[in-house]
């Protein structure tokens, strides 16, 4: 198990499957937040073998746990507060996305409609299934781009 | 305030109260011929559709209403570059309801959002079409006496026809359904139909591809024409839309009570011999869709008749 090092107050990503943090890190926007951030890319794991770790340092509320949760579930989000994980918080498949896939259906209203926000449900649970809310286009949380 | 997007936004019991409000119109018309007198409905309707419009301008007209609208998006706003939400916030304030048609999907759900009146989904694209099932299990109540324990066939175009998923997702609600999904290979039901719908409600089915074979076992045979406007491909149509025709030698394979329905318009799908046999009932179904369209409107204004 890696350090959380001198991250104080702040968010550790753990057991992300080895290759995803850059994805996680751009679906996250953490480029645009004014925070450090410090990314481990294949560290050893005995869960996992190979997995990454991403920290950054601020609060949880800034982060879009949805999106987390909907790009993979299983990762574990550590709250560390005086240089100390106080909270382990698990993660669930989100009822609702609003604006962080697309619809790729050609005839849906999204596709010619300005403003829109981009809105899928969460149709089936057991097989990570979305929705579309406007046209019910499906999307696999599984194929996720 | 409440809109209709699909026919699952009523209950069982709504819809019952519905399809019964229905048949008191049938038979009481003139009880309701002044119930929305001082209102209006709006029909949008975004791509052409004389029967759906003139269906609900009917209905409105049967009510003491009245109507104004469009019946293409070049002679809307649309044409100008307008959106759907910004056409229907102008809308509410001319008409007290509205039923907007629109190609693409999702269309009639936006403007809901935004609307300050009720919306009624009168089809988008491919997707949704609820008052044409309403009207199919209006017209299946008042024929059969039931929408349970039945066995329907469904023909035709069963992957791009809106109104064959729409009944499926409405009918399995109803105990003692049986399907019979007849199309060609290229046509049939869409997995979410199938896995969503029909495995996920243990709805028993089976699909097959020649209607011969089907007749014999069906109390209801849902007619559907291949859509032309829904291929990309005019070579994939073509090969398509003649591959089913209901005649008199396979009408006489059919039980002595079976009911033909058929969304309309037809083309070549039925033939034209059928329409005096008594089974044929697709144009009393349009009859039913009026009576319908009216309870949904009465329903949606919150119009009570005593």
């Amino acid at each position: 198990m890696l350090s959380v090092g001198q991250l104080n107050e702040g968010v550790v990503l753990d057991h992300i499957p080895a290759g995803k943090a850059m994805d996680i890190y751009r679906k996250l926007k953490l480029n645009q937040m004014d925070c450090q951030v410090a990314m481990i890319m294949q560290a050893r794991s005995s869960k996992m073998g190979l997995k990454d770790i991403i920290k950054v340092e601020c609060p949880l509320e800034l982060l879009n746990l949805d999106a987390l949760g909907f790009i993979d579930h299983t990762i574990t989000v550590n709250i560390i507060r005086d240089g100390e994980i106080v909270e382990k918080k698990k993660l669930k498949l989100p009822k609702k996305l609003v604006n962080i896939i697309h619809c790729k259906n050609p005839r849906c209203i999204t596709s010619i409609e300005q403003g829109l926000n981009h809105i899928f449900y969460l149709a089936d649970e057991e097989k990570e299934l979305y929705r579309c809310q406007y046209c019910d286009e499906k999307y696999h949380s599984h194929s996720k781009e | 305030m409440r809109h209709c997007m699909s026919p699952l936004d009523f209950s069982v019991e709504e819809l019952d109260q519905m399809l019964d409000l229905a048949v008191d119109i049938e038979h009481n018309p003139e009880k309701y011929s002044h119930a929305c007198e001082g209102k209006k409905i709006a029909t949008c309707f975004y791509e052409p559709s004389t029967r759906t419009r003139l269906s609900f301008e009917a209905a409105m007209l049967n009510l003491g209403g009245q109507v104004l609208g469009f019946s293409s998006a070049q002679s809307s706003s649309a044409a100008k570059g307008e959106s759907v939400a910004d056409t229907i916030r102008v809308i509410s304030c001319f008409a007290d309801i509205a039923a907007i048609r629109h190609p693409k999907e999702g269309a009639a759900y936006v403007a809901s959002t935004v609307s300050g009146i009720p919306v009624i989904n009168a089809g988008d694209g491919g997707h949704q079409h609820p008052t044409q099932t309403l009207t199919d299990l209006m017209t299946i109540r008042s024929i059969k006496g039931k929408l349970g324990e039945m066995t329907i066939g469904l023909c035709g175009d069963l992957k791009f026809g809106r109104t064959v998923h729409s009944l499926i997702s409405a009918l399995v609600r109803y105990p003692g359904i049986r399907f019979v999904l007849i199309s060609p290979e290229e046509l049939r039901v869409p997995d979410y139909v199938r896995d969503d719908v029909l495995r996920k409600n243990n709805v028993p089915f089976e699909e097959v591809i020649r209607l011969e074979d089907a007749l014999p076992e069906l109390d209801v045979l849902y007619m559907t024409r291949v859509q032309k406007e829904r291929f990309f491909n005019e070579e994939d149509y073509v090969r398509m839309k003649d591959f089913y025709i209901l005649d008199k030698p396979k009408m006489d394979l059919a039980k002595k009570d079976m009911c033909v329905l058929h969304p309309l318009p037809r083309v070549n799908e039925i033939s034209v011999e059928v329409d005096s046999d008594p089974r044929a009932c697709y144009f009393r179904q349009v009859q039913y869709g009026v009576y319908i369209r009216m309870a949904l409107i009465l329903t949606l204004l919150g119009v009570k008749v005593c």
